[in-house]
């Protein structure tokens, strides 16, 4: 079975950070809700294990 | 012009039971003369067995109701030989689209993997449905059987008993009182046979209500299923368009929890809503409406002493991948072998329970496939919903997302993993016709494997060497001998050889495997017969 990282993986991530904010600015509420939704629907797809899923939806709770 | 389901098909009829002295005891009654008990009792009197049907009514289902048979229940109906007359009448399809508000993001095609002799789907109006199963019934008496179907019998009361069952029969000239050495509970999802006796149906209550209604029109709307979340004629909800025979349409309306039936079903209330989805300039007539709302629940036992519960009257699913009458005729195929070998003493009372667990099985797998359809189509809660819509908008531009859309996951047959009557798989072959398997299709020469299966426990030996026919705990078991140069298409070796060069797969009357070897050996066959009879088997 894979392991979810939970180690830090992201180059420079405050400028990961400063685009998820840029993807969100200007829209309402409901708008951020769907991009965030279609955003984990991407990344679920991209990562396709499941069990590597399961560990992050146990990791987020 | 009268419509078929309007008119008297079994018109009451004064039966000698009425007039007897003391209550006749008959082998089997079923209650309920929709597409299961018309299955079983079919099913039964090609095996001998005397079957009296009672019904509450005299004529077939109002409306299209159950709409679309899949490929197993059509195999069923030809081994009970009146599956060529569905299909002849029905409507092929494979093709749908998927709309999201005003936009149409998808198109799909469930073409069937080739090598079967039935489609995946046809769409029948289930009155069309029942009326074969009638016709069926009506050739099968001509020919001697003993079908005793009662028109506007209604059983007001139930007595059970450790070796047989009682009941009292209403009929428009009063009441009478018959027996039963099995009862077959066939009378739906609001069984009152269930009420009379006290029986448990536990399960998920949905509170949503769906508008159905019947339109008959010449319109060009291509031979699809057409699937609307969101629509702009039926804002917030959502909507399924399809295509039956004899120029009808099944339209299914979601109208939410919180609405006057009474009020929703009249014409002057639907047809606004109709013109909405099919446009001003459509001339169509309303042939059939009504209202439903739905549970996903079941009966912990289906068996209760010497009554038998099948179809919805034992199981009820949501309406989104057409499992309620399918899984029905299921239910008809795996109990109507086994009660009719018990009954012979063929087979022990056990055998029965094996109906329980196998097609409990099938009903906790169709629960959830449509209880997990009935959450994308009507979203529960506020996140529900936000993922619900993110699946849909990106359905339309990325492939990924497409299989996550669920507007119902049509009804497959279940395998019986696990059941007592399995032998241990002896071979090393594909997954698909394990031991519990239904038996797929292949091309045979000029015709499908499955028409040569029959309805008795047969040998399926492919290249083996195995005689003619052995005899196993009374039952003489018939041996199809095939080999792969009766196989051009490669289909039989994919589906029943896998890598092997020969196999010989034990099959039950319903058309499952019971257990599959690489070479004949009597002594495991005769050992699998009498595990697949529910018969202690030493290990």
């Amino acid at each position: 079975m894979s392991a979810l990282n939970l180690d830090p993986n992201i180059d420079r991530p405050d400028d990961l950070y400063a685009d998820l904010l840029a993807a969100h600015e200007g829209l309402t509420k409901d708008e951020s809700d769907a991009l965030n939704a279609r955003l984990i629907l991407i990344l679920a797809n991209h990562i396709g294990d499941r069990d590597v899923l399961k560990q992050a939806l146990a990791a987020a709770k | 012009m009268t419509k078929i389901f309007e008119t008297a098909l079994y018109p009451y009829a004064r039966s000698a039971d009425q007039d007897a002295a003391i209550p006749v005891r008959h082998p089997v009654v079923i209650i309920g003369a929709g597409p299961v008990g018309l299955t079983i009792a079919i099913d039964l009197a090609h095996k001998g067995v005397p079957v009296v049907v009672l019904d509450d009514n005299d004529r077939v289902s109002s409306g299209s109701r159950a709409i679309c048979f899949a490929k197993r229940p059509l195999e069923i109906l030809d081994r009970l030989g009146c599956g060529q007359p569905m299909v002849d009448k029905g409507v092929v399809w494979n093709k749908g689209k998927v709309f999201f508000g005003d936009r149409r993001i998808y198109e799909f095609n469930l073409q069937p993997e080739d090598g079967h002799q039935r489609p995946a789907f046809i769409n029948l109006q289930q009155y069309y449905f029942e009326l074969h199963l009638l016709e069926r019934i009506r050739d099968l008496q001509a020919e001697g059987k003993q079908i005793d179907l009662r028109g506007e019998n209604k059983v007001s009361a139930v007595g059970t008993h450790d070796d047989h069952v009682t009941l009292e029969v209403d009929t428009p000239e009063g009441p009478y009182n018959v027996e039963a050495d099995w009862l077959i509970a066939c009378d739906g999802a609001g069984s009152p046979t269930r009420r009379m006796l006290g029986l448990d149906f536990v399960g998920r209550v949905f509170e949503d209500n769906f508008l159905i209604a019947d339109v008959v029109m010449q319109a060009d709307f291509p031979t699809e299923r057409w699937f609307w979340f969101d629509p702009a004629f039926n804002k917030g909800q959502s909507a399924l368009l399809h295509k039956q025979p004899d120029g009808v349409w099944r339209i299914d309306l979601q109208l939410g929890w919180d609405i006057d039936k009474a009020e929703e079903k009249k014409p002057e209330n639907v047809i606004p809503r109709l013109k909405a989805m099919l446009g001003e300039e459509v001339h169509f007539e309303l042939e059939w409406v009504s209202i439903y709302t739905f549970q996903c629940r079941r009966m912990e036992q289906f068996r209760h002493g010497r009554v038998l519960f099948a179809g919805d009257s034992a199981h009820q699913v949501s309406p989104f991948g057409a499992r309620g009458a399918n899984s029905g005729v299921q239910d008809a195929d795996n109990l109507a072998w086994k009660l009719a070998l018990v009954i012979d003493g063929t087979a022990p009372v056990a055998l029965l329970d094996s109906y329980d667990t196998e097609r409990a099985h099938g009903a906790d797998e169709n629960i959830l496939n449509s209880t997990r359809s009935t959450d994308f189509i009507t979203p529960k809660s506020e996140a529900s919903r936000i993922f619900r819509d993110a699946v849909l908008d990106l359905s339309e531009k990325y492939a990924f997302a497409r299989p996550l859309v669920n507007s119902g996951r049509l009804s497959v047959p279940c395998t019986y993993d696990g059941s007592a009557l399995n032998s241990a798989d002896a071979l090393d072959g594909p997954a698909r016709s394990r031991p519990g398997s239904p038996c797929p299709d292949a091309p045979i020469g000029d015709g499908f494997l499955l028409s040569r299966l029959g309805q008795d426990f047969v040998l399926l030996t492919i290249d083996a060497e195995a005689p003619d026919k052995i005899e196993a705990e009374g039952i003489q078991v018939r041996n199809i001998a095939l080999s792969v140069a009766d196989d051009p298409s490669g289909q039989l070796k994919a589906r029943y050889l896998g890598d092997c060069d020969s196999a010989v797969y034990l099959i039950r009357p319903d058309q499952h495997v019971a257990a599959r070897f690489p070479a004949f050996d009597k002594d495991r066959i005769a050992r699998a017969v009498r595990r697949a009879l529910g018969m202690e088997v030493e290990p």
